[in-house]
């Protein structure tokens, strides 16, 4: 962008931006301000911040529910996604490098293919896949989520990579085939450290994915010691209806590491998210 | 000697040919990548995907409950659907909370991002502070509105203190107001998505063009039209796709607040599906449901995007 003026015109506009985001950050004050409250306060004071704040609320919800509490979620929950965004990028990387590097026919069909696995829903696969993965031990447990996890954000890894290796000229690995290097060895040594920026991104779009998701993890882990954080919060926040602070302190809880990551992960999320647009 | 250049030029020049064409050779057969490499990812979308969305289409035509032998039933389940008006509502509300989602999501999204474009000079940090609540957990979220609507909630007691009492109520036990409660948790969360998508379409307009149209004295509306638009159609497509569905899956706002009620008001086919699948062990009219929403999924967002790409060729 180049150097557009600062005319009081721009400034009336940054300070009615400002103004905006003011109001827009209220659920946010209110989600810390109502956590930190003792629960005469969150009834009595709910919008004023309270001082001294009260943490008590944070080891309340932190060992409340046995097994399933938030703090075993907060480590289901990494096991989980760590693993599935690792599987994910290895073999999508993989698949995404075949499809993009093959021309002609097939290549296009299956990259088409691979982006309407991104636009159908799962809640009809879930189906049948919840009836196999019952039969196979799948159901209530790590593998059986990060393999469904894998499953179905395959089809967005690929589509993220391929985009990225198609713009990627070939002579560093065409260098690296050429003085002899094998298939695999040009892969991990060549090209895979090449495509570190699409790794960035989209670890941090699957992974913010695999986090926040809810609705499979519900029907495959609820219940069980491995459910991961939102199924554990759900079913916090059921249990301590209305008592309103302990629910906020278990929100906040839960987003708190998704919250501390987008300091410094926003911008490939962002990336990842518009990557469609320049496309 | 003069007449032996064009020869010798020709040999050298069949040489480099040559040399060319062996190394295309070369290239081809070491530079092919086999399709071996793209074999798991390929089993992970045929598995997860068309076969398991292949499976669910078969169960949605039986009597199937997750256990005994099931029945091939035809189209049973689907004038079952059709008859159940608390499915009919379900559907319904589907389409309107996708439909609002999309139109203000949207607007919002457009609007935040002309706004804070150029020459904003907090741009970044508001930025980043719009674009917050799409990294956040919609369950998280909307277990924070639920206050904001909770009779007791922030809502009422700013409607109170301002002398609006009369128009306190208990937003989401209301039948009439709880599926636009939601609506308005899935807009604060999604707004600043559609945004960072605008912005990065902004991008693609040139400094330049845009000077040489204020140079020239034309309207803001003019550029908006004849400018900025055009080069926005690209970002407009991905972002009413995305949004749209989003919308159609929406699940986890309403588990959280309402759960479909007060009196299936805020019913939608996701959680339908979820009810009556996994709560009420009916597979076969739950995979019918999905096949459902599947098919709207579909047929929109390929709808959609075909409409807008033409758009955008026009433009």
């Amino acid at each position: 962008m180049g150097l557009a003026r600062y005319s009081r015109a721009t400034f009336l506009r940054e300070l009615a931006l400002i103004l905006v985001a003011a109001v827009f950050c209220l659920p946010l004050y209110l989600l810390v301000a109502i956590a930190l409250d003792t629960t005469a306060q969150s009834f009595k004071t709910p919008l004023s911040f309270p001082w001294p704040p009260h943490f008590g609320n944070f080891a309340q919800a932190w060992h409340a529910g046995g097994l399933g509490n938030l703090g075993h979620a907060l480590e289901s929950s990494l096991i989980i996604t760590v693993s599935s965004v690792a599987c994910l990028l290895v073999l999508g990387s993989l698949c995404a490098y075949a499809v993009a590097r093959r021309q002609g026919r097939l290549s296009n069909v299956l990259y088409v293919l691979f982006v309407l696995g991104i636009i159908l829903p799962f809640q009809l696969a879930i189906i049948p896949l919840y009836v196999a993965m019952r039969h196979l031990g799948l159901v209530g447990n790590y593998a059986g989520m990060i393999l469904l996890n894998v499953g179905l954000l395959m089809p967005l890894t690929v589509f993220l990579y391929t985009g990225f290796i198609r713009a990627l000229p070939r002579d560093y690995e065409e260098a690296a085939r050429v003085d002899g290097a094998g298939l695999l060895r040009t892969y991990a040594r060549v090209v895979f450290p090449l495509l570190w920026p699409i790794t960035a991104t989209a670890a941090v779009l699957v992974g913010i994915i695999v986090w926040n998701e809810f609705f499979v993890a519900l029907i495959f882990l609820a219940g069980t010691r491995y459910q991961t954080l939102p199924v554990a919060l759900y079913n916090f926040a059921g249990e301590y209806v209305a008592r309103w602070n302990l629910v906020f302190a278990g929100v906040l809880i839960a987003i708190a590491p998704v919250l501390a990551f987008y300091l410094f992960a926003q911008r490939q999320l962002i990336r990842g998210f518009s990557g469609g647009v320049k496309g | 000697m003069d007449s032996f250049r064009p020869v010798a030029e020709a040999a050298r020049g069949s040489r480099s040919a040559a040399v060319a064409r062996a190394l295309r050779l070369r290239r081809r057969r070491l530079g092919q990548v086999p399709w071996a490499l793209a074999l798991p990812g390929f089993a992970a979308l045929v598995a997860f995907h068309f076969a398991a969305i292949g499976f669910g289409a078969y169960y949605a035509f039986t009597n199937w409950n997750g256990l005994a032998h099931s029945s091939w039933v035809g189209l049973r389940n689907f004038r079952e659907i059709v008859d159940d008006a608390s499915a009919r509502g379900a559907l319904w509300h589907t389409l309107e909370l996708a439909g609002g989602f999309v139109v203000l999501t949207n607007a919002i999204g457009l609007a935040l991002a002309l706004g804070l474009n150029r020459a904003v000079k907090t741009r970044h940090l508001l930025r980043s502070l719009f674009f917050l609540p799409v990294a956040l957990s919609p369950l998280a979220i909307a277990y924070i509105w639920g206050w904001i609507f909770y009779y007791q909630g922030a809502l009422n007691r700013v409607l109170g203190s301002v002398g609006l009492s009369s128009l306190k109520r208990d937003w989401l036990g209301n039948p009439s107001t709880a599926l636009w409660s939601i609506l308005v948790v899935m807009v604060w969360q999604f707004s600043g998505l559609a945004m960072v998508l605008y912005l990065a379409g902004l991008q693609s307009v040139s400094e330049d063009i845009y000077e040489a149209m204020l140079v020239d004295g034309a309207s803001p509306w003019f550029r908006f039209r004849k400018v900025v638009l055009p080069l926005l159609a690209p970002a407009m497509t991905v972002s009413a796709t995305l949004t749209l569905i989003i919308g159609l899956r929406v699940f986890d706002q309403l588990k959280a607040l309402t759960d479909g009620q007060p009196v299936g008001a805020t019913e939608t086919l996701a959680l339908e599906v979820y009810q009556q699948t996994f709560y009420l062990l009916r597979f076969g009219y739950g995979a019918a449901l999905a096949l459902i929403l599947t098919a709207l999924i579909t047929v929109f967002a390929l709808t959609q995007l075909a409409l807008l790409r033409r758009n955008e060729q026009r433009l």
